[in-house]
């Protein structure tokens, strides 16, 4: 972050200079257009294809690891010719093991729910909702994917050192992660695992503070903040997150960096490791990480959620055709998520010898999350009732997601309280929990944003049969994934170990294993099909014909159906109303664009 | 960025430049203030070695505080159109922030005489925190000498004649808030870390 200056002197000199020209055109190349683009809706596909490339690959490591989990007796050749010596005799070492399940949780909740998901979406419809013709800075929203490519680079380029990525665990806890002795994947890969996190930090922090000044400073006239879509609500409390909290894992980095390299004690004490001997460092302390880590950590799950929150609220109310039940009160729940989501942290360190005393505080405050949780179910439940629902696929996601948020949120509330979490930490079941309420709810919620959008996005539609085909195994494969490893966390089945056949009490989950690796192959499949259906559309989808296919209330739609740089031809709309007047006075839904009428009902 | 002008009639908000600013500050705060409770909860688990703050820092924020007053006066100068004025004024602004990271490196350097090393094995984290904290410090600093010099020039341009105040007051704030900050820290410092 030291650049900032740097980057705002730089930009402000670019906004004098076009100052100093004024009327002049942008004269688009291909690199202009595609590759250096300033338009937020580039950016966006940018952020989208990339964050594609990731899940793949992530996914891809679960469909290997899960195989491991699986089978853990069986040999696959095959494997060995990709992986090489990773799978001698067609068999995933250990190492190879723990780099796949860093790597993947490492890859999908930065990468990929982060960057592809808020990414893609804050850069295509906050100018959008909003009514701005793109973002405060242009310049520095580039950058923000740029650097994002970096660290996508340099993560990437870790799978191919001599020893390995990083292979630690996401949360890259030390002495894993601050020592190089400790594991193969320790050395170069936690270096590129170091560079690539920094540089992705700097990728949200430029790309956040830039989606705050765009919300807060450039609403088209008439657009008041209680004019805004829920969608815009949601980015913009996830943007605050991001910027508040990505700086405090800047600084748990950098003493990390300092242990690694330069020999200072801040996590690392006199501890013994086995080819190596005592370390020569004091008194340094790995629940200082944890804490600095954390404090990212939490807010970050709700970064990954908030915008899939915001997205599903839009999404259900239109296809419902009723106004979005409690609009205040959904702001309002954001905002209490947003204030609690610092104020637990500790939760995920309950068992650390974390005092009682303060653990019992913590117990507290994350309980207090299911209450603004509980409401936003209760909306979405009630804009539902008796809606006249239009199945899309978008609107199954959103559907979806709401599911599996109450399935999630619930044994969230079991976790939340420390003497459980005695009994449940670091096993399948936290596994369950947040792949449940996180990795799969905000996925779905990323669904649910692609189909609704990509009118928007490619003035095409996506293949509506492939997308119920999408919809109906991805929902029924994440329950057969993830509810079973409920019963496995409960009967004490530890995360993060190489093959349970060894020990006798888990040899009873040896078929449920092989059950899930199943499902998870079938599952993965089905992402391809949606990524053959998303890549066959762009050029071969059915065309968009009307400005509003959704009949829409929001600014987006009154754009052409292919909007050039700087979204509308002409003057920017006017907002007279809020985003919700569905089914209003006898009408199906009335836009935002439109004047109050002399005789209409109640107004927002 | 002629948008932001079309989006303003109606009613007149910050630029957003400025905005971005002050997002990015509180940004910034924020990670000063994980380090520094990083700091504290170090302190209180023990092994902490005490030592009193090199002297030399109290040059160095008297040096900085001038600076912000000569920032200050600069702004003024460029309100007024003094244009040689502003030049110098901002030149020593750039020379003040200069000179400060050099004190504070001179401020290593003493606790260095004393055996107190910052860095590598030897060293106790109560004297690696400092260093990092102001070493981070000290780049921001700097940061906001690269944007002096940026601007400095941009007033030598004689081809395009500028007066738009807006880069020069985000120069201005954020050369006023590492300032504060620095205020902040030596406070802390002088206050939670040495005894
Ligand atoms: C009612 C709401 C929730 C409560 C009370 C809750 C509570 C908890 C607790 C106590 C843990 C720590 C378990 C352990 O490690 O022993 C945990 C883990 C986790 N939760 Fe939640 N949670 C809630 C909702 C959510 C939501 C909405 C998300 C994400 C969007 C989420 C994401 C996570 C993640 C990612 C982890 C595990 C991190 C790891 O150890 O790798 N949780 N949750
Ligand atoms: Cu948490």
């Amino acid at each position: 972050m030291s650049n900032e200056a740097v980057l705002h002197a730089h930009e402000v000199s670019h906004d004098v200079h076009h100052g100093g020209h004024d009327g002049h055109h942008h004269h688009e190349n291909f690199i202009t257009k595609y590759v250096f683009s300033q338009d937020h809706k580039m950016i966006a596909k940018q952020f989208l294809i990339t964050g594609m490339v990731w899940a793949v690959l992530g996914g891809l490591m679960s469909v290997l690891f899960r195989l491991q989990l699986g089978y853990p007796e069986a040999s696959f050749p095959w494997l060995e010719d990709i992986l090489g010596k990773w799978a001698k005799g067609g068999h995933i070492s250990a190492e190879a093991y723990y780099a796949l399940v860093t790597t993947h949780g490492t890859v999908l909740v930065f990468f990929v729910l982060t960057a592809g998901l808020s990414g893609t979406f804050s850069n295509f419809l906050i100018p959008l909702q909003v009514g701005a013709r793109d973002m405060a800075s242009p310049l520095m929203n580039m950058l923000s994917y740029w650097f994002f490519f970096l660290a996508s680079i340099v993560m990437l380029s870790s799978m191919f050192v001599e020893t390995g990525p990083f292979s630690g665990g996401w949360t890259a806890y030390p002495p894993l992660s601050a020592l190089g002795d400790a594991s193969p994947g320790s050395k170069t890969g936690m270096d590129l695992w170091l560079i690539a996190m920094a540089l992705f930090v700097v990728s949200q922090l430029l790309a956040g503070l830039n989606y705050i000044a765009t919300i807060l400073n450039m609403r088209t006239k008439g657009m008041s903040m209680t004019r805004l879509p829920l969608t815009i609500w949601a980015l913009f409390f996830t943007a605050v997150l991001g910027v508040l909290s990505f700086p405090v894992l800047f600084s748990g980095f950098i003493l990390l960096i300092f242990d690694r390299n330069f020999g200072t004690s801040f996590y690392l004490s006199d501890i013994f490791i086995s080819s190596v001997g005592a370390l020569p460092n004091e008194g340094g302390s790995a629940i200082l990480y944890q804490h600095l880590f954390w404090f990212l950590g939490h807010p970050e799950v709700y970064i990954i959620l908030l915008p899939a929150m915001g997205m599903v609220s839009e999404i259900l109310s239109t296809n419902s055709r009723k106004p979005i039940f409690g609009y205040m009160a959904m702001i309002g729940s954001l905002f209490a998520i947003a204030i609690l989501a610092f104020l637990v942290w500790a939760h995920h360190m309950f068992v650390t010898g974390l005092n009682p005393f303060l653990g019992s505080i913590f117990v507290l405050l994350t309980l207090l999350i299911a209450v603004p949780s509980a409401i936003k179910v209760f909306n979405w439940l009630t804009t539902l009732w008796r809606g006249n629902i239009r199945f899309t696929p978008g609107m199954l996601f959103a559907i979806g997601f709401v599911s599996l948020f109450i399935s999630g949120g619930l044994t969230g509330i079991w976790l939340g309280n420390s003497a459980l979490d005695i009994h449940l930490h670091d096993t399948y079941f936290v596994i369950a929990h947040f792949h449940i309420v996180m990795g799969v709810a905000s996925m779905f919620g990323m669904f649910a944003g692609i189909y609704h959008w990509y009118p928007k996005m490619y003035g095409r539609f996506m293949n509506n049969t492939l997308g119920y085909i999408h919809f109906w195994v991805t929902i029924a494969g994440a329950y057969l994934i993830f509810w079973p490893m409920h019963y496995e966390g409960l009967a004490g089945m530890p995360r993060r170990y190489y093959d349970y056949s060894v020990w006798e009490s888990f040899k009873q989950f040896v078929e449920l294993n092989r059950f899930i690796s199943t499902v998870v192959i079938i599952v993965f499949a089905v992402q391809l099909l949606f990524l053959a259906n998303f890549f066959y559309s762009i050029w071969k989808g059915r065309k968009v014909t009307t400005q509003n296919p959704w009949e829409s209330t929001t600014l987006e739609w009154t754009t052409p159906i292919r909007p050039g740089h700087g979204n509308w031809p002409g003057e920017i709309p006017e907002v007279h109303r809020w985003a919700y007047d569905y089914g209003k006075d006898g009408k199906s839904f009335i836009p935002q664009t439109t004047p109050v009428g002399d005789d209409e009902s109640e107004h927002h | 960025m002629d948008m932001a002008a079309t989006n303003d009639i109606e009613k007149k908000r910050m630029h957003p430049h400025k905005f971005v600013l002050w997002i990015a500050m509180g940004s910034i705060v924020m990670m000063f203030a994980g380090l520094t409770s990083a700091y504290i909860v170090k302190r209180n688990d023990g092994n902490w070695l005490e030592f009193p703050m090199p002297s030399v820092f109290w040059y160095s924020t008297v040096t900085i505080i001038i600076s912000s007053l000569t920032m200050y006066l600069a702004q003024k100068a460029f309100k007024a159109r003094e244009m040689a004025r502003y030049r110098s004024l901002i030149s020593v602004t750039a020379f003040l922030g200069v000179l400060f990271a050099v004190l504070q490196f001179v401020g290593f350097i003493q606790l260095g005489h004393q055996n107190i090393p910052l860095f590598g094995v030897k060293s106790n984290p109560s004297a690696s925190f400092l260093g990092i904290i102001t070493g981070l410090h000290v780049l921001h600093v700097l940061g906001g000498v690269i944007a002096l010099i940026v601007i400095f020039f941009r007033a030598h341009r004689t081809r395009v004649k500028s007066y738009n105040s807006v880069p020069v007051e985000i120069v201005g704030t954020y050369w006023h808030f590492v300032d504060i900050l620095w205020i902040y820290l030596f406070i802390f410092f002088n206050m939670v870390g040495t005894g």
